[in-house]
Protein backbone atom coordinates (compact mmCIF):
# COMPACT_ATOMS: atom_id res chain seq x y z
CA UNK A 1 0.00 0.00 0.00
CA UNK A 2 1.78 3.12 -0.93
CA UNK A 3 1.38 5.81 1.36
CA UNK A 4 -1.00 9.29 0.94
CA UNK A 5 1.12 12.42 0.02
CA UNK A 6 0.91 15.80 1.32
CA UNK A 7 2.56 18.83 -0.55
CA UNK A 8 4.87 20.92 1.36
CA UNK A 9 6.88 23.88 0.51
CA UNK A 10 9.46 24.65 3.18
CA UNK A 11 12.34 27.45 2.96
CA UNK A 12 15.36 26.08 3.32
CA UNK A 13 18.39 28.60 3.76
CA UNK A 14 16.45 30.74 1.60
CA UNK A 15 15.47 28.66 -1.24
CA UNK A 16 12.05 27.25 -1.61
CA UNK A 17 11.68 23.57 -1.59
CA UNK A 18 8.51 22.18 -3.10
CA UNK A 19 8.01 18.30 -2.50
CA UNK A 20 5.15 15.71 -2.01
CA UNK A 21 5.92 13.83 1.02
CA UNK A 22 4.69 11.04 3.76
CA UNK A 23 3.06 12.29 6.93
CA UNK A 24 5.18 10.48 8.98
CA UNK A 25 8.70 11.90 7.33
CA UNK A 26 10.63 13.60 10.31
CA UNK A 27 12.25 17.35 9.07
CA UNK A 28 15.72 15.56 9.78
CA UNK A 29 14.81 12.60 6.52
CA UNK A 30 13.22 15.67 4.31
CA UNK A 31 16.66 17.55 4.73
CA UNK A 32 19.26 14.60 4.24
CA UNK A 33 17.42 12.28 2.02
CA UNK A 34 15.28 14.29 -0.28
CA UNK A 35 17.15 17.54 -0.23
CA UNK A 36 20.59 15.82 0.54
CA UNK A 37 21.21 18.06 2.68
CA UNK A 38 23.50 16.09 4.79
CA UNK A 39 25.21 18.53 7.09
CA UNK A 40 22.46 17.96 9.27
CA UNK A 41 23.08 14.82 11.36
CA UNK A 42 20.49 12.40 12.80
CA UNK A 43 21.85 11.14 15.82
CA UNK A 44 18.87 9.29 18.47
CA UNK A 45 15.72 10.09 16.42
CA UNK A 46 14.08 11.03 19.86
CA UNK A 47 15.41 14.04 20.85
CA UNK A 48 17.77 13.39 23.31
CA UNK A 49 20.93 13.61 21.18
CA UNK A 50 20.64 17.51 19.79
CA UNK A 51 22.56 16.26 16.57
CA UNK A 52 19.77 17.03 14.16
CA UNK A 53 19.20 20.31 15.45
CA UNK A 54 17.84 23.39 12.87
CA UNK A 55 16.44 26.63 12.79
CA UNK A 56 12.86 26.79 12.75
CA UNK A 57 11.62 30.58 11.73
CA UNK A 58 15.11 31.56 13.85
CA UNK A 59 14.70 29.65 16.56
CA UNK A 60 16.52 26.20 17.51
CA UNK A 61 14.53 23.25 17.34
CA UNK A 62 15.27 19.27 17.22
CA UNK A 63 14.79 18.42 13.36
CA UNK A 64 13.55 14.81 14.79
CA UNK A 65 10.73 15.97 16.55
CA UNK A 66 9.37 17.37 13.95
CA UNK A 67 7.24 15.94 10.99
CA UNK A 68 8.09 17.43 7.41
CA UNK A 69 4.39 18.50 6.67
CA UNK A 70 4.46 20.54 10.06
CA UNK A 71 7.30 22.67 8.72
CA UNK A 72 4.86 23.33 5.58
CA UNK A 73 5.03 27.54 5.10
CA UNK A 74 8.28 27.80 7.34
CA UNK A 75 11.68 28.72 6.96
CA UNK A 76 14.45 25.88 7.90
CA UNK A 77 17.96 27.53 8.55
CA UNK A 78 20.67 24.19 8.47
CA UNK A 79 24.14 23.85 9.13
CA UNK A 80 24.26 24.58 5.39
CA UNK A 81 22.91 27.83 6.05
CA UNK A 82 25.38 29.63 8.19
CA UNK A 83 28.59 29.76 6.05
CA UNK A 84 28.57 32.74 3.30
CA UNK A 85 27.32 31.95 0.04
CA UNK A 86 31.14 31.06 -1.56
CA UNK A 87 31.75 28.84 1.16
CA UNK A 88 33.81 30.92 4.03
CA UNK A 89 33.06 29.48 7.05
CA UNK A 90 31.31 31.67 9.67
CA UNK A 91 32.88 33.79 12.63
CA UNK A 92 31.40 30.81 14.47
CA UNK A 93 32.84 28.16 12.21
CA UNK A 94 36.08 29.26 12.28
CA UNK A 95 36.19 29.32 15.50
CA UNK A 96 35.11 26.15 16.29
CA UNK A 97 38.65 25.34 14.14
CA UNK A 98 40.23 27.49 15.90
CA UNK A 99 39.92 25.90 18.93
CA UNK A 100 39.23 22.42 18.21
CA UNK A 101 35.64 22.42 19.03
CA UNK A 102 35.29 19.23 17.60
CA UNK A 103 36.64 15.66 17.03
CA UNK A 104 34.39 12.96 14.92
CA UNK A 105 32.24 16.13 14.46
CA UNK A 106 29.12 13.86 14.85
CA UNK A 107 27.71 16.14 17.50
CA UNK A 108 29.14 19.78 15.63
CA UNK A 109 25.77 20.97 13.42
CA UNK A 110 23.99 20.52 16.15
CA UNK A 111 26.20 22.49 18.39
CA UNK A 112 27.13 25.10 15.50
CA UNK A 113 22.82 25.97 15.82
CA UNK A 114 22.50 25.85 19.03
CA UNK A 115 25.47 28.13 19.96
CA UNK A 116 24.45 30.59 16.62
CA UNK A 117 20.79 30.65 18.19
CA UNK A 118 22.42 31.85 21.04
CA UNK A 119 25.18 34.36 19.74
CA UNK A 120 22.12 35.70 17.67
CA UNK A 121 20.15 36.48 20.40
CA UNK A 122 22.84 37.35 23.07
CA UNK A 123 26.20 38.50 21.40
CA UNK A 124 28.01 38.45 24.48
CA UNK A 125 26.94 35.00 26.56
CA UNK A 126 28.42 34.49 29.96
CA UNK A 127 30.00 30.82 30.31
CA UNK A 128 26.71 29.80 32.32
CA UNK A 129 24.81 30.98 29.27
CA UNK A 130 26.87 28.89 26.62
CA UNK A 131 26.65 25.49 28.76
CA UNK A 132 22.77 26.03 28.63
CA UNK A 133 22.68 26.38 25.67
CA UNK A 134 24.57 23.92 24.37
CA UNK A 135 23.38 21.77 27.36
CA UNK A 136 20.28 20.05 24.90
CA UNK A 137 23.65 18.56 22.27
CA UNK A 138 25.29 15.75 23.64
CA UNK A 139 29.19 15.44 22.84
CA UNK A 140 31.08 12.07 23.25
CA UNK A 141 34.41 13.06 22.37
CA UNK A 142 35.36 16.97 23.48
CA UNK A 143 34.36 17.11 27.17
CA UNK A 144 32.82 20.04 25.75
CA UNK A 145 35.66 22.84 27.29
CA UNK A 146 36.87 23.14 23.23
CA UNK A 147 32.99 24.26 22.17
CA UNK A 148 32.63 26.20 24.45
CA UNK A 149 35.91 27.80 23.95
CA UNK A 150 34.81 27.94 20.35
CA UNK A 151 31.88 30.09 21.32
CA UNK A 152 33.34 32.24 23.54
CA UNK A 153 36.10 32.73 20.83
CA UNK A 154 33.47 33.55 18.10
CA UNK A 155 31.51 36.28 20.98
CA UNK A 156 35.06 38.21 21.71
CA UNK A 157 35.29 38.23 17.45
CA UNK A 158 31.57 39.50 16.78
CA UNK A 159 31.76 43.13 17.74
CA UNK B 1 13.02 4.70 14.90
CA UNK B 2 10.54 5.28 12.35
CA UNK B 3 6.93 6.26 13.55
CA UNK B 4 4.01 3.96 11.77
CA UNK B 5 2.32 5.74 8.73
CA UNK B 6 -0.94 7.82 9.51
CA UNK B 7 -2.91 10.23 8.07
CA UNK B 8 -2.72 13.92 9.15
CA UNK B 9 -4.75 17.30 9.09
CA UNK B 10 -3.61 20.71 9.66
CA UNK B 11 -6.71 22.15 12.10
CA UNK B 12 -7.01 25.61 11.21
CA UNK B 13 -9.47 27.08 13.76
CA UNK B 14 -10.34 25.49 17.15
CA UNK B 15 -13.96 24.66 15.92
CA UNK B 16 -12.40 22.81 12.90
CA UNK B 17 -10.02 20.53 15.25
CA UNK B 18 -12.87 19.58 17.98
CA UNK B 19 -14.72 18.45 14.56
CA UNK B 20 -11.54 15.89 13.25
CA UNK B 21 -11.76 14.59 16.45
CA UNK B 22 -15.34 13.86 16.61
CA UNK B 23 -15.51 12.39 13.02
CA UNK B 24 -11.91 10.31 13.86
CA UNK B 25 -12.37 7.90 16.10
CA UNK B 26 -8.34 7.46 16.87
CA UNK B 27 -7.09 10.72 16.48
CA UNK B 28 -4.46 12.35 17.77
CA UNK B 29 -3.96 16.22 18.77
CA UNK B 30 -0.64 17.18 18.48
CA UNK B 31 0.97 20.42 19.57
CA UNK B 32 4.79 20.83 20.20
CA UNK B 33 5.45 16.94 19.50
CA UNK B 34 8.08 16.90 22.02
CA UNK B 35 6.50 13.78 24.22
CA UNK B 36 4.46 12.79 21.35
CA UNK B 37 6.65 12.65 18.08
CA UNK B 38 9.47 10.04 20.32
CA UNK B 39 6.52 7.79 21.53
CA UNK B 40 5.62 7.57 17.88
CA UNK B 41 8.67 6.91 16.67
CA UNK B 42 9.41 4.44 19.18
CA UNK B 43 5.62 3.02 18.12
CA UNK B 44 4.36 3.43 21.67
CA UNK B 45 1.42 5.53 20.23
CA UNK B 46 0.30 5.00 16.54
CA UNK B 47 -2.66 7.12 15.73
CA UNK B 48 -4.35 6.64 12.52
CA UNK B 49 -4.95 10.77 12.11
CA UNK B 50 -2.84 13.52 13.57
CA UNK B 51 -4.67 16.48 13.79
CA UNK B 52 -2.13 19.16 14.05
CA UNK B 53 -3.27 22.84 15.84
CA UNK B 54 0.20 24.30 15.70
CA UNK B 55 -0.69 26.71 13.29
CA UNK B 56 -3.99 27.94 15.09
CA UNK B 57 -3.02 31.56 16.36
CA UNK B 58 -5.86 31.44 18.82
CA UNK B 59 -4.64 29.04 20.63
CA UNK B 60 -1.56 31.08 21.55
CA UNK B 61 -1.77 33.65 23.75
CA UNK B 62 -0.88 35.00 27.65
CA UNK B 63 -3.49 37.40 28.50
CA UNK B 64 -3.35 38.80 32.03
CA UNK B 65 -7.09 38.89 34.04
CA UNK B 66 -7.67 40.09 37.83
CA UNK B 67 -7.06 36.94 39.59
CA UNK B 68 -5.26 34.84 36.85
CA UNK B 69 -3.16 34.82 34.11
CA UNK B 70 -4.48 33.04 30.91
CA UNK B 71 -2.41 30.73 28.65
CA UNK B 72 -3.67 29.44 25.24
CA UNK B 73 -2.85 25.62 25.14
CA UNK B 74 -0.90 25.93 22.24
CA UNK B 75 1.70 28.92 24.04
CA UNK B 76 5.34 27.59 23.14
CA UNK B 77 6.91 27.20 26.47
CA UNK B 78 9.65 29.64 25.61
CA UNK B 79 7.20 32.18 25.29
CA UNK B 80 5.80 32.03 28.56
CA UNK B 81 9.55 31.85 29.75
CA UNK B 82 10.40 35.39 28.50
CA UNK B 83 7.04 37.17 29.28
CA UNK B 84 7.83 39.40 32.13
CA UNK B 85 4.90 40.70 32.99
CA UNK B 86 3.93 37.01 33.77
CA UNK B 87 7.05 35.95 35.81
CA UNK B 88 5.97 39.29 38.30
CA UNK B 89 2.16 37.73 38.69
CA UNK B 90 2.85 33.95 38.76
CA UNK B 91 6.72 33.46 39.19
CA UNK B 92 6.45 29.80 39.89
CA UNK B 93 5.81 29.50 36.41
CA UNK B 94 9.33 30.72 35.33
CA UNK B 95 11.13 28.89 38.10
CA UNK B 96 9.47 25.74 36.63
CA UNK B 97 10.16 25.70 32.76
CA UNK B 98 14.02 27.06 34.27
CA UNK B 99 14.22 22.71 34.54
CA UNK B 100 12.24 22.09 31.55
CA UNK B 101 14.09 20.66 28.38
CA UNK B 102 16.72 22.15 26.78
CA UNK B 103 15.95 25.62 24.71
CA UNK B 104 15.38 23.44 21.55
CA UNK B 105 12.28 21.61 23.13
CA UNK B 106 11.33 24.74 24.87
CA UNK B 107 11.15 26.68 21.53
CA UNK B 108 8.70 24.16 20.39
CA UNK B 109 7.14 22.31 23.13
CA UNK B 110 3.80 23.86 24.40
CA UNK B 111 2.33 24.31 28.01
CA UNK B 112 -1.09 22.85 27.25
CA UNK B 113 1.06 19.63 25.86
CA UNK B 114 3.00 19.44 28.85
CA UNK B 115 0.02 19.28 30.96
CA UNK B 116 -2.00 16.65 28.63
CA UNK B 117 0.64 14.03 28.75
CA UNK B 118 0.81 14.28 32.08
CA UNK B 119 4.08 12.85 32.56
CA UNK B 120 4.02 12.52 36.63
CA UNK B 121 7.45 13.97 36.83
CA UNK B 122 6.81 17.12 34.59
CA UNK B 123 7.64 20.39 35.74
CA UNK B 124 4.25 21.76 34.09
CA UNK B 125 2.02 19.63 35.39
CA UNK B 126 3.49 19.91 38.93
CA UNK B 127 3.09 24.12 39.13
CA UNK B 128 -0.64 23.43 38.05
CA UNK B 129 -1.04 20.98 40.85
CA UNK B 130 -0.04 23.20 43.66
CA UNK B 131 -1.42 26.29 42.29
CA UNK B 132 -4.57 25.04 41.73
CA UNK B 133 -5.03 26.21 37.81
CA UNK B 134 -7.90 25.15 36.04
CA UNK B 135 -8.22 24.39 32.26
CA UNK B 136 -11.06 24.31 29.79
CA UNK B 137 -11.35 22.19 27.56
CA UNK B 138 -13.77 22.15 24.44
CA UNK B 139 -14.85 19.78 22.08
CA UNK B 140 -18.06 20.22 19.41
CA UNK B 141 -20.44 19.81 21.81
CA UNK B 142 -19.27 22.56 24.21
CA UNK B 143 -16.76 23.59 26.65
CA UNK B 144 -16.42 22.78 30.43
CA UNK B 145 -13.76 23.55 33.03
CA UNK B 146 -11.95 21.14 35.31
CA UNK B 147 -9.66 21.43 38.05
CA UNK B 148 -5.78 20.54 37.90
CA UNK B 149 -7.04 18.22 40.36
CA UNK B 150 -9.78 16.78 38.73
CA UNK B 151 -7.57 16.89 35.53
CA UNK B 152 -4.76 14.78 36.42
CA UNK B 153 -6.18 11.12 36.28
CA UNK B 154 -3.01 8.92 36.45
CA UNK B 155 0.26 8.53 34.84
CA UNK B 156 0.02 10.25 30.78
CA UNK B 157 -3.23 9.93 31.95
CA UNK B 158 -5.59 12.73 32.56
CA UNK B 159 -9.66 13.37 31.78
CA UNK B 160 -9.58 14.82 28.42
CA UNK B 161 -12.20 12.74 26.08
CA UNK B 162 -10.86 11.48 23.34
CA UNK B 163 -12.94 14.42 21.29
CA UNK B 164 -11.85 17.30 23.73
CA UNK B 165 -9.00 19.60 23.11
CA UNK B 166 -7.39 21.26 25.90
CA UNK B 167 -8.23 25.17 24.80
CA UNK B 168 -6.54 27.54 27.77
CA UNK B 169 -5.62 27.43 31.30
CA UNK B 170 -5.81 29.66 34.09
CA UNK B 171 -3.17 30.40 36.43
CA UNK B 172 -4.48 31.53 39.93
CA UNK B 173 -2.65 35.14 40.68
CA UNK B 174 -2.02 35.41 44.52
CA UNK B 175 -3.01 38.87 45.64
CA UNK B 176 -0.77 39.06 48.68
CA UNK B 177 2.20 41.49 48.51
CA UNK B 178 4.60 39.20 50.26
CA UNK B 179 4.38 35.97 48.21
CA UNK B 180 7.23 34.12 47.19
CA UNK B 181 7.96 30.81 45.13
CA UNK B 182 10.22 28.36 44.14
CA UNK B 183 10.79 25.26 42.61
CA UNK B 184 13.65 22.41 42.69
CA UNK B 185 14.56 18.80 41.40
CA UNK B 186 17.20 16.22 41.31
CA UNK B 187 17.63 14.63 37.78
CA UNK B 188 20.21 12.44 36.48
CA UNK B 189 20.92 15.79 33.97
CA UNK B 190 19.49 19.24 33.79
CA UNK B 191 16.74 19.40 31.09
CA UNK B 192 16.05 15.60 32.21
CA UNK B 193 12.90 14.28 33.98
CA UNK B 194 13.00 14.87 37.50
CA UNK B 195 13.98 12.17 39.85
CA UNK B 196 11.46 13.71 42.33
CA UNK B 197 10.95 17.86 41.93
CA UNK B 198 9.31 19.93 44.38
CA UNK B 199 7.63 23.98 44.65
CA UNK B 200 5.86 25.85 46.95
CA UNK B 201 4.23 28.87 47.25
CA UNK B 202 3.90 31.12 50.67
CA UNK B 203 2.52 34.33 51.03
CA UNK B 204 3.79 36.33 54.48
CA UNK B 205 2.29 39.05 56.43
CA UNK B 206 3.50 42.47 57.56
CA UNK B 207 5.29 40.56 60.51
CA UNK B 208 6.25 37.99 58.72
CA UNK B 209 3.50 35.54 59.65
CA UNK B 210 2.32 33.03 56.55
CA UNK B 211 -1.23 34.12 55.71
CA UNK B 212 -0.91 30.97 52.92
CA UNK B 213 0.45 28.39 51.75
CA UNK B 214 1.21 25.51 48.62
CA UNK B 215 3.12 22.96 48.05
CA UNK B 216 3.81 20.19 46.03
CA UNK B 217 6.23 17.08 44.78
CA UNK B 218 6.48 15.50 41.25
CA UNK B 219 7.84 11.86 40.52
CA UNK B 220 6.55 11.17 43.95
CA UNK B 221 3.11 9.29 42.83
CA UNK B 222 1.19 8.43 39.40
CA UNK B 223 0.12 12.39 39.40
CA UNK B 224 1.61 15.50 40.80
CA UNK B 225 0.59 15.62 44.55
CA UNK B 226 -0.57 18.90 45.67
CA UNK B 227 -0.91 19.11 49.87
CA UNK B 228 -3.41 21.21 50.62
CA UNK B 229 -3.98 20.22 54.52
CA UNK B 230 -0.46 19.78 55.49
CA UNK B 231 -0.03 23.41 53.83
CA UNK B 232 -2.93 25.27 56.00
CA UNK B 233 -0.72 23.72 59.27
CA UNK B 234 1.89 26.05 58.19
CA UNK B 235 -0.86 29.05 58.05
CA UNK B 236 -0.37 31.25 61.05
CA UNK B 237 3.00 30.26 61.93
CA UNK B 238 6.58 32.01 61.05
CA UNK B 239 7.55 29.12 58.73
CA UNK B 240 10.32 28.80 60.83
CA UNK B 241 12.54 25.62 59.93
CA UNK B 242 10.64 22.92 62.28
CA UNK B 243 7.05 23.88 61.27
CA UNK B 244 8.41 23.07 57.48
CA UNK B 245 10.52 20.26 58.32
CA UNK B 246 7.29 18.50 60.05
CA UNK B 247 5.12 19.44 56.71
CA UNK B 248 7.79 17.63 54.40
CA UNK B 249 8.03 14.95 56.37
CA UNK B 250 3.89 13.96 56.68
CA UNK B 251 4.15 15.10 52.81
CA UNK B 252 6.77 11.94 51.87
CA UNK B 253 4.54 9.51 54.17
CA UNK B 254 1.84 10.35 51.56
CA UNK B 255 3.78 9.53 48.21
CA UNK B 256 4.11 6.45 46.44
CA UNK B 257 7.23 6.99 44.07
CA UNK B 258 8.21 3.66 42.24
CA UNK B 259 11.97 2.13 42.20
CA UNK B 260 14.08 1.74 38.39
CA UNK B 261 17.37 1.85 37.67
CA UNK B 262 17.92 5.65 38.65
CA UNK B 263 16.37 5.51 41.84
CA UNK B 264 15.42 3.23 44.59
CA UNK B 265 11.34 4.32 46.01
CA UNK B 266 13.19 4.67 49.31
CA UNK B 267 15.59 7.57 47.91
CA UNK B 268 12.66 9.00 45.75
CA UNK B 269 10.85 9.18 49.25
CA UNK B 270 13.97 10.89 50.84
CA UNK B 271 14.05 13.12 48.51
CA UNK B 272 10.28 14.14 48.57
CA UNK B 273 11.18 15.17 52.32
CA UNK B 274 14.70 16.90 51.56
CA UNK B 275 13.34 19.05 48.21
CA UNK B 276 9.71 19.77 49.84
CA UNK B 277 11.84 21.52 52.67
CA UNK B 278 14.09 23.36 50.13
CA UNK B 279 11.23 24.87 48.15
CA UNK B 280 9.44 25.90 50.78
CA UNK B 281 12.43 27.21 52.81
CA UNK B 282 13.39 29.16 49.29
CA UNK B 283 9.77 30.68 49.04
CA UNK B 284 9.90 31.98 52.55
CA UNK B 285 13.35 33.73 51.77
CA UNK B 286 11.77 35.22 49.04
CA UNK B 287 8.61 36.50 50.41
CA UNK B 288 10.53 37.88 53.10
CA UNK B 289 12.78 39.93 50.77
CA UNK B 290 9.42 41.03 48.46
Amino acid sequence: MSEKLHPVSVEVNGVRREAQVPARLSLVDFLRDELRLTGTHVGCEHGICGACSVMLDGEPVRSCLMYTVQADGHKVTTVEGLAKPDGTLSILQDSFCETHGLQCGYCTPGMLIAAQALLDANPHPSEEQIRDAIGGNLCRCTGYQQIVEAVKLAAERTK
Amino acid sequence: MKSAPFDYARAASLAEACELLARHGDAKLIAGGQSLVPMMAMRLVRPAILVDINEIAALKFVKPEKDAIRTGACTRQCAVERDDALAARVPLLRQALAWVGHTQTRNRGTVGGSLAHADPSAELPLAAQVLGATIVLRSAKGSRTLDAGKFFAGPMSTSIRPDECLEEIHWPVWSEKRTGSAFTEIAIRHGDFAMVAACAQVALDSRGRCTRAAFGLGGAAGTPLAFPKIASRLVGTALDDEAIDDASADAAKETDPGSDLHATKEYRRHLARVLAARALREARERAKES
